[in-house]
């Protein structure tokens, strides 16, 4: 395989004076391409010149020491791959710039013709081209970041649900396809003169090159015309399957195309041989993917390196695969889609955005810098055009997969629920497009076996050209003609996942009424066995025991309260839909007793209420404090809903208040009150307790209060929690609305005592854990006064606390 | 064939009672084996319009049930689609609405989230009426979204119901697989008429 440009080259050859090397580098900053090609000569002029410098230095006189000198061959392998992906870069920028155009010709139409140009001028420039789609470069670096992207996103469900499906068009059809294509092309070569020294084998191995439906064009153009996800779903998984029924083929003719006939042996050979690369690549997959999402268990005190060992392991696990001549990309797709529920699960929030932004990055990049190497080598490689034999090749492709399409579906229609329409069927046969592992496929046989490989690339190539280019554009229009359903924009809503599950278990137990063991009962089964072992090793402490629906309702909630931070502290309602309903409208007549119904958070563990503390507390400070959240109606207290300017005067009174109150301070020494009562509770939790910022997520004392005390005397029913509000820094909208419901609630009976629980400190910055001692026990004073006499003025105002600092 | 099946239910008798049902051991390990089974007893499940719960069913009404959840053919137009959609849907909300007064008040809807939710461990019962809430609050939203503070909103109506799974496309996802189709097709499409 030739290497990458900086062969060797007698420093004679090229340009002739190092003036041209300045020259370059000025003409790289307009024709970045250009510069990559012929940089590979300057590079070794300087070298030479510089070794003919050194070799002078010992016979002449000292020259000047060099200020400014170029030695471009010292970085001239980084440099030039810089440069593409900085092209590709520039290049994707530049078509989002212009307007209409994105809307007409898919991105990866436009890419090849910019790679087509790119290649065009390096050859008008006199250079030779690099041979950049080396299929060892392409295999090995560019390939695998677009699977693991694929498969890292994996929609799971809908993949399991049709995978029998997929499997039949990436098996069945495939193998069709290939021996279709490679039989009738074999015909047809045998009745034309100038082909008839191609064999049967070279044909059929060329049948399967081509007969691949490629991912990678797969995604780029489906990705543009956000069609329904069940055919999304069967065209990309077949794409992304059928990796091993290709593997195998190409080996199989690969080998025996110059050891003469197959054997009925060797066929069976090849049956064993596909099952072993499918399996096998499967399984090395999840072993990789186990490993990392049992590495990420205990990445809790290294969370900045998490992301590593997603992509190291999944890298891995693809040049394991190649290395046993495995399907790499079933690996890849195994690995991620086995991690991702895990690793999703242990890892932080951060890590989880790093991973995804990534992946998408890497695979954008590689997408674009494929399209645009197809178009070079195109231009570039040698190219032996047979009429015939490309249009024979053009048109049986299309054939065959339309006859593949539409006779594998009549016979998995009578297996599948739900059928394949014939507008399925038409998009399915249309969306089968070829791409650039094709073409690395045949640009990987060897020369002097097969005769004929210029002739089959230059047929790759334009079939791959048909297919992206006529396919590829016209599909949008089609799905437009032919109204088939697309995507579904909207996200996913809690009603509908509590259905989903709900609906989950209902087909399940009606499946063991109906005492057929049904894929219901498998999924459910392999659902348990999950959640008791599997889980339990590979997920770090107590989410593990999470059930489903739970964890999506956190996802949202945080969800949430990030698009609520983010939007500025309330201009946005939370909900998608603009309402002003609030929990008071649902909520049912009667309030229950102390109950604090009006909660919309469950309780979360303490990683999840730390990583939303921390967004909200460093989103919040910017923020001004118009809190329109779920219960808008109950912040009934607070009049002053505009101007911030109001909330510091209020700021000014509790300060105010504070002081006055510290005067009171002799009154701590009251040791009178009995250990049950409120006060000396309150007092003791207070000091006891840490005086960090609670959320108000806590909730229903009885899991938070190490005290019993302090709830037993509160009320006869439920208990109430206690809530220490650090009000130096900035708070969650929803602990406001909690601890209005709390005020409310208490108003709503009128009690002896009208402390409700609530230690506050007031908004003093942080001064720290003395804060709650000492307002608890200003409070206690102040308490003992009111329950001496008559609430004052201090005591509404009291409550009547900004919630903002 | 569902006919053996239901002979081997019920022991070879004319009609299954809730015991019968219970003791399928497959289902322990469902949460919400009680609703399951409710709903083959539930009178509003079969053709008529009558309300309340049999003791005992016979072949007939329990094939009913069962037809709730057939597959759509090839040649279904869309409006016999929505109208198997609007089947499976009912069933779904008399699953839910237990009182039979035609909503699904928030506290039904929080013992449905509540028994989703009992196999899982333990889980607190805030949390269950905490996401129940927040259903509650969103189907609120969608349906009715300019209330003002002092109405309330009694429940789910089918309606509303209907409104929030839209996106699920019921006649697509609430289907079993019958070891007969044709048998059940041909009785279900003869009780309709």
């Amino acid at each position: 395989m030739p290497s990458r440009s900086g062969s060797q080259r007698p420093p004679g050859s090229g340009r002739s004076s190092p003036e041209r090397g300045l020259l370059l580098l000025l003409l790289l900053l307009v024709l970045l391409p250009l510069g990559d090609a012929s940089s590979a000569g300057v590079g070794h002029q300087e070298h030479a010149g510089n070794h003919t410098a050194a070799n002078g230095r010992h016979n002449f006189t000292k020259k000047p020491f060099p200020v400014l000198s170029l030695d471009y061959h010292h970085i001239q392998t980084p440099f030039e791959i810089s440069l593409w992906v900085l092209l590709a870069s520039l290049m994707k920028l530049g078509f989002h710039l212009i307007p209409r155009l994105s809307n007409i010709v898919p991105e990866s139409c436009l890419l090849i013709v910019v790679g087509l140009l790119v290649g065009g001028l390096i050859k008008l420039a006199g250079e030779k081209v690099p041979p950049v789609l080396d299929s060892r470069l392409f295999f090995l670096c560019l390939l695998p970041p677009i699977i693991l992207d694929a498969g890292y996103f994996l929609p799971i469900r809908p993949f399991m649900e049709n995978i029998g499906t997929i499997l039949m068009f990436a098996v069945v059809g495939t193998l069709w396809n290939a021996f279709f294509i490679g039989g009738i092309l074999y015909a047809v070569c045998q009745s034309q003169p100038d082909l008839n020294k191609l064999s049967l084998l070279p044909c059929l191995l060329f049948g399967s090159i081509v007969s691949a439906v490629d991912p990678v064009a797969v995604l780029a153009v489906f990705e543009e015309i956000h069609i329904n996800e069940l055919l999304h779903i069967l065209v990309f998984g077949e794409s992304l399957l059928n990796d091993a029924v290709t593997v195998v083929l190409y080996h199989l003719f690969d080998e025996y195309s110059a050891a003469g006939p197959v054997t009925v042996l060797d066929a069976f050979l090849g049956v064993i041989s596909f099952l072993v690369v499918a399996l096998g690549g499967v399984l090395v997959g999840a072993i990789y993917g186990f490993l990392s999402a049992f590495t990420s268990r205990f990445t809790s005190h290294t969370r900045v390196i998490e992301p590593l060992f997603v992509f190291v392991y999944s890298y891995m696990a693809y040049l394991s695969a190649e290395m046993f001549h495995l399907s790499g990309i079933m690996a890849l797709i195994s690995c991620g889609a086995v991690m991702r529920p895990y690793v999703e699960a242990n890892i932080s929030h951060k890590s989880h955005t790093t991973i995804k932004y990534f992946l998408k990055m890497w695979s954008s990049v590689s997408e674009t810098l494929i399209f645009i190497f197809l178009g070079v080598a195109t231009v570039d490689g040698p190219h032996s055009w047979n009429w015939i034999f490309v249009t024979v090749t053009v048109i049986l492709c299309l054939v065959a997969r339309v006859i593949g399409v539409i006779g594998l579906t009549y016979i998995i229609n009578n297996f599948r629920i739900v059928k394949l329409t014939t507008k399925d069927q038409f998009i399915i046969a249309y969306g089968g497009l070829r791409g650039a592992i094709a073409f690395s496929l045949g640009f990987l046989l060897d020369d002097g076996r097969f005769p004929m490989r210029e002739m089959f690339l230059t047929a790759i190539i334009t079939v791959i050209f048909f297919t992206v280019f006529v396919q590829g554009m016209t599909i949008k229009p089609l799905v437009e003609l032919l109204a088939v359903k697309k995507k579904q924009e909207a996200k996913r809503t809690i009603n509908e996942e509590i259905h989903t599950q709900f609906l989950d278990h209902l087909l399940t137990g009606i499946e063991d009424i109906c005492g057929h063991y049904g894929h219901h009962h498998w999924k459910d089964k392999l659902n348990r066995f999950n959640k008791k072992y599997v889980k339990k090793c590979l997920i770090v402490g107590e989410r593990s025991k999470e059930p489903q629906l739970i964890a999506f309702y956190h996802k949202m909630e945080m969800k949430q309260a990030i698009e609520l931070v983010e939007s500025g502290g309330g201009v946005k309602m939370p909900s998608a839909v603009p309402s002003t309903v609030s929990m008071q409208n649902i909520q049912p007549k009667k309030p229950p007793p102390a109950k604090s119904a009006e909660r919309s958070l469950p309780q979360l563990p303490k990683g999840r209420e730390e990583e939303i503390r921390k967004i909200l507390r460093s989103n919040l400070q910017k923020t001004r404090q118009r809190l329109r959240s779920y219960n808008r109606h109950t912040l009934v207290v607070d009049p002053y809903e505009d101007g911030f300017g109001d909330l510091l005067i209020k700021k000014q009174k509790m300060i105010e208040l504070e002081k006055k109150i510290k005067e009171m301070n002799n009154y701590l020494t009251v040791p009178a009150a009995p250990p049950d009562s409120p006060t000396m509770c309150r007092a003791r939790l207070a000091s006891g307790r840490d005086t960090d910022f609670k959320p108000a997520e806590q909730q229903r004392g009885n899991k938070i209060c190490a005290d019993p005390q302090a709830y037993s005397v509160k009320q006869s029913s439920d208990s109430v929690p206690t809530i220490q509000v650090d009000l130096a820094s900035p708070q969650s909208p929803d602990s406001v609305n909690v601890m209005d419901e709390f005020r409310r609630a208490k108003q709503q009976q009128e009690e002896e005592e009208e402390y409700q629980g609530l230690m506050m400190k007031p908004p003093q910055g942080p001064s720290g854990p003395n804060k709650p001692g000492e307002a608890d026990t200003t409070r206690d004073p102040q308490k003992l006064t009111r329950c001496l006499s008559d609430p004052g003025p201090s005591a509404d105002e009291d409550e009547d606390e900004p919630f903002l600092s | 064939n569902l006919r053996k099946r239901f002979l081997q239910l019920s022991g070879n008798e004319e009609t299954i009672s809730r015991e019968h049902l219970d003791t399928i051991p497959a289902l322990a390990e469902n949460p919400i084996k009680a609703q399951i089974i409710e709903a083959f007893f539930d009178k509003r499940n079969q053709r008529g319009d009558e309300a309340g719960a049999f003791q005992e069913i016979g072949f007939e009404q329990f094939l009913m049930v069962m037809c709730h959840f057939r597959p759509p053919t090839l040649k279904m137009t869309a409006e016999e689609k929505e109208a198997m959609r609007k089947e499976k849907l009912r069933f779904l909300f008399n699953m839910h609405d237990t009182d039979n007064d035609g909503t699904i008040t928030l506290e039904e809807y929080r013992k449905v989230v509540e028994e989703l939710l009992s196999k899982s461990g333990a889980i607190g019962q805030e949390t269950a009426e905490a996401i129940a809430d927040a259903a509650m609050l969103e189907v609120a939203s969608t349906n009715v979204p300019h209330m003002a503070p002092d109405e309330f909103y009694e429940g789910i109506t089918f309606q509303h119901f209907e409104q929030i799974l839209k996106g699920l496309e019921m006649e697509s996802r609430m289907n079993i697989r019958f070891l007969d189709v044709d048998t059940t097709t041909m009785r279900c499409g003869r009780s309709t008429s």
